[in-house]
């Protein structure tokens, strides 16, 4: 019997692999309406990131750099000298946090057909690394615990005073396939 | 007092082997606990882009698969990325139909659960990716995950 189950103990550690799935998740916009107009946004709230066929970046009219995306990203957010080419806040009374400045900005995240997948999940990363130190900052500063440690009804609030705003352009071809 | 006398020879006994089996036993059903057959082949060579800000894929039957990349047997299949459905290629016109079968194959109120997790090769031009992403949304399957390895991202 012991030979039996060692056989069958070798044919599960051979075909088990004990990886997890992980990944960014993310959810898609639905398809825009023809009929409707897509509502005006002022331009200082619209961090634009392009990435291009080269897998460079432009961010907000410059070249931009991966490793302080993420910097620019938050300063975009937070606005903490209150310029008027950041993002506009809005005083908000929201649950258990009581008044907050919630940030009106958006991330306009536009990709090229020839920029690579490694690419695009560095940058999306990055601008959800942004999202998540701002929670985390200010999940410390209210509740003195980090966000994915809050209980359910905290970690809703601070996910409300501080949404993934992260908005995924219409794909265009503009550099053409390399 | 020649009770407590000594036995002559001083051997080491042997193993006792009795309850071998039961350890054995317990790897066993430890390893079929844990394990999950992949059904399904992979005919595409996936090696997934790193990222930090990862989580976990929660409820692995409700998740559907779409793999993107490079054909394995390049010879036969050339080396341009190709989808992968279930098992076999497929162009992103079948993206449609095949989200509808997962639909049908799962629980009414489940449904809304489902999670298209794309698996795509860190080589892999977005080209392929948007169009994929694009029928996703014509049929309003908008949760996805791109599937990531954890791993540091800048230098």
């Amino acid at each position: 019997m012991a030979d039996i189950s060692f056989l069958l103990l070798c044919f599960f550690l051979m075909v088990s692999n004990m990886d997890t799935d992980l990944g960014l998740a993310r959810k898609l916009p639905p398809m825009p309406d023809p009929t409707v107009q897509p509502p005006p946004v002022n331009e200082r709230n619209v961090f634009v990131v392009l990435v291009n066929a080269y897998d460079m970046l432009m961010v907000e009219g410059k070249v931009g750099n991966i490793n302080t995306l993420r910097k620019d990203a938050k300063n975009f957010f937070l606005n903490p000298s209150n310029s008027p080419n950041l993002s506009e806040k809005k005083l908000e009374n929201i649950p258990f946090i009581g008044p907050y400045e919630k940030s009106k900005g958006v991330i306009s995240l536009q990709n090229d057909r020839g920029t690579s997948y490694e690419m695009y999940i560095k940058v999306q990363n990055e601008l959800a690394a942004a999202i998540n130190e701002m929670r985390d900052e200010l999940a410390m500063q209210k509740f003195g615990k980090k966000f994915s440690d809050l209980s359910e009804e905290y970690s809703k609030a601070v996910a409300k005073a501080i949404p993934v705003a992260i908005s995924e352009a219409e794909p265009k071809d503009v550099g053409g396939t390399k | 007092m020649g009770r407590f006398k000594k036995s002559g020879s001083k051997e080491t006994p042997g193993i006792n082997t009795g309850s071998m089996s039961d350890i054995v036993f317990m790897f066993l059903f430890f390893f079929m606990v844990i394990t999950k057959i992949r059904q399904g082949e992979l005919f595409v060579r996936i090696s997934a882009p790193p990222a930090t800000e990862v989580q976990k894929l929660e409820r692995k039957n409700l998740v559907s698969y779409v793999y993107i990349g490079v054909p394995i047997k390049s010879n036969l299949y050339g080396v341009e990325p190709r989808i992968q459905l279930n098992d076999q290629f497929a162009t992103s016109q079948d993206i449609a139909e095949f989200i509808a079968n997962e639909r049908a194959a799962r629980d009414e109120a489940d449904r809304q659960f489902l999670t298209t997790s794309m698996k795509v090769d860190k080589k892999v031009k977005m080209g392929v990716v948007t169009d994929v992403k694009q029928e996703l949304r014509k049929v309003g399957a908008f949760k996805i995950n791109y599937s990531t390895k954890k791993g540091k991202v800048t230098d």
